[in-house]
């Protein structure tokens, strides 16, 4: 099997969330190439043979560090065709999703998104399983077509380190000024903190905490953590923090290893945002809090006693 | 301005997720069914368009006569009319076709749809009949303006927002906060029941996946309580335990 894996960064850093999309394809089995577009240092490349990668296609035309969705679809596309995929591997993303959904009409592939499994070969068909319902079902779904992309939800995969370094060749692709023609102006990014959707660990206020100055509370734990911030719908409706830190069924769905929740109800809309953490942590001062359902570990108490003593606990253990 | 919204027709976001005939087919009981929250934005930002700048709002769903009432629903909400395309929505793919061909040579401005079904959550129809058709496909909008032939739009990525400009038309996933949620009134509710809604039958039948069964996630272990005063016990247990930290 031939797998291309589009791997994306993040100021000049490989995205977690595609080493995870490597090490998915490697676990395929097969030979696994990655096309990276836009500037990366080549180091940061070659290091993707850690997770799988044997080659790395480097795309590197100045015009592509911008995230243009039509492009991308481009670049990718005939990267496909020059090593001659079966499947394309890509992370659930703002850039990765429309691109592969254009890809997948354009090369006639069959397309799964938010993927929580490697697939199942066994018998000639490939079977994947994809989260539905908002994570609160999977279903089995057969890719019928010749050519197939997956796009994967975060922790689809423990990721294993090697020691594998892979060759980086340049990837000289045809682009036209139509690739180009929807012009991104301008880009607001909170940068150098932890992104939501990529984060290990999450820590989320809500309601509960009050008012936006009282954040500081969930940031010094957060920090303690190393964790990135979110909050509920209510909270950033208010304001009281930005839009894309909203968690749940109309906001960010997350993943991490441990979602903290402080303050917050557990309203299912909020759960469904939350649902394929690995461990919820719940601290809400009423013991009647549905959250508490959803739990693994639970404090009933003043988010404003117990939150500072939390992360004081937890910076002791460091 | 001429405006197609895509909706779908969803459990509401309450409901109890079951499934039944040996776990191929969602179980209907006592569910309620809604517009697509997402698609119900991009209905919201379409009529605030038309009312702005004139124009036709058209709806479409790809669903069975069991979807008609949501399609009313929209309707009542200050679509003009309606197409029904009568087939099960069973891969986006198939949607993306259905929705191409209804749209192809009809002169559209705008293609708006939800960021994602809430069903399916698949994140994909709009890249798909963006390329289709020939298009630009954007997702997550959250903000939408147009001046002339011209758009100017919010999408959300990583970590914050992107700004861009194109020409339309173009295909656009949308979600809060382009506009407010609609609430049909008593006006909207009556006129809705004979406006227009045309059933056409399915334009093509690709597919590009097909479903083999649904599964329930595993239920969750007991919870583990911890006193205020507990915090360490807490730590302790997320070290050793859960190791997370
Ligand atoms: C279609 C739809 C989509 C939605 N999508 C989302 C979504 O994506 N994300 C989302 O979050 N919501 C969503 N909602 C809203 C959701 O239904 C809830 O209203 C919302 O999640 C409640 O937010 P909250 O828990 O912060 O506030 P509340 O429900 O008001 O809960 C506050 C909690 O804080 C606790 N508390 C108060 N003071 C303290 C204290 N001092 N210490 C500790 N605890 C304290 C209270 O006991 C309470 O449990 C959606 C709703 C609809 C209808
Ligand atoms: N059956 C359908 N009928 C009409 N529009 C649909 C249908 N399914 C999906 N869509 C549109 O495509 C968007 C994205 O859907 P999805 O790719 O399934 O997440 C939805 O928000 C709708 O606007």
């Amino acid at each position: 099997m031939n797998i291309l894996v589009f791997v994306e960064s993040d100021e000049g850093k490989i995205k977690k969330s595609s080493q995870e999309a490597v090490a998915f394809g490697a676990a395929m089995g097969g030979t696994v190439t990655a096309i990276a577009l836009g500037s990366i240092e080549s180091a940061e490349l070659e290091n993707l043979g850690r997770f799988g990668a044997t080659k790395v296609l480097h795309a590197s035309d100045d015009r592509l560090s911008q995230g243009v969705i039509k492009a991308y679809t481009s670049v990718i596309a005939q990267a496909m065709e020059k090593i001659g995929a079966d499947v394309l591997v890509l992370a659930n993303s703002s850039l990765g999703n429309p691109v592969s959904a254009h890809i997948s009409v354009k090369l006639d592939a069959s397309l799964v998104s938010n993927v929580t499994e490697l697939p199942d070969t066994s018998g000639g068909a490939f079977t994947v399983k994809r989260s539905i319902y908002t994570g609160k079902a999977f279903a089995n779904v057969t890719l019928g077509k010749d050519k197939k992309i997956l796009a994967i939800k975060k922790n689809a995969i423990d990721i294993k380190e090697t020691d594998g370094k892979a060759t980086v060749e340049k990837f000289d692709a045809t682009l036209s000024d139509a690739d180009f023609n929807v012009k991104i102006t301008k880009t607001d990014k909170a940068e150098g903190d932890v992104l939501l959707p990529e984060a290990e660990i999450v820590v989320s206020g809500g309601r509960g905490m009050k008012g936006p100055e009282n954040w500081n509370i969930i940031e010094d734990l957060a920090k303690a953590l190393g964790a990135a911030t979110g909050c509920s719908k209510p909270v950033s409706d208010m304001d009281w923090r930005p839009h894309h830190e909203h968690v749940g069924q109309t906001g960010v769905k997350v993943s991490p290893q441990l979602y903290v929740a402080v303050g917050i109800s557990g309203a299912i809309q909020h759960l469904a945002g939350v649902n394929s953490s690995k461990y919820i942590v719940v601290i809400n001062k009423d013991p009647e809090a549905p959250f508490f359902k959803a739990a693994d570990y639970g404090v009933v108490g003043d988010a404003f006693e117990v939150v500072p003593k939390l992360t004081e606990a937890i910076k002791a253990t460091k | 301005m001429k405006i197609l919204v895509c909706i779908t027709h969803v459990p509401d976001t309450t409901s109890r997720i079951a499934f039944t005939d040996n776990n191929t087919k969602f179980d209907t009981n006592g569910v309620q069914f809604i517009i697509g929250p997402y698609d119900d934005y991009a209905l919201a930002r379409a009529v605030e368009l038309k009312e702005a700048q004139g124009g036709s709002v058209t709806v479409l769903n790809v669903g069975g006569a069991e979807t008609e009432p949501t399609i009313r629903k929209a309707l009542a909400i200050g679509a003009d009319d309606a197409i029904r395309v009568n087939a099960d929505p069973v891969d986006s793919l198939f949607v993306a076709r259905q929705i191409a061909a209804v749209a192809e040579g009809k002169g559209y401005d705008l293609i708006l749809m939800g960021r994602e079904s809430i069903d399916f959550n698949g994140g994909m129809v709009h890249g798909m009949v963006g390329e289709i058709l020939g298009i630009p496909a954007l997702s997550p909008v959250m903000q939408l303006d147009v001046d002339g032939g011209k758009a100017k739009i919010a999408r959300e990525i990583e970590g914050g927002k992107e700004y861009l400009e194109l020409d339309m038309p173009f295909v656009a996933g949308c979600q809060e906060p382009i506009a407010e949620w609609k609430i049909p009134n008593m006006r909207g509710i009556m006129s809705a029941r004979t406006k227009p809604l045309e059933v056409v039958e399915p334009a093509s039948d690709e597919k590009g996946t097909q479903l083999k069964g649904f599964e329930l996630p595993p239920p969750k272990g007991e919870i583990k309580m911890f006193e205020p005063d507990q915090v360490e016990e807490l730590v302790k247990a997320l070290k050793n335990e859960a190791k997370v930290l």
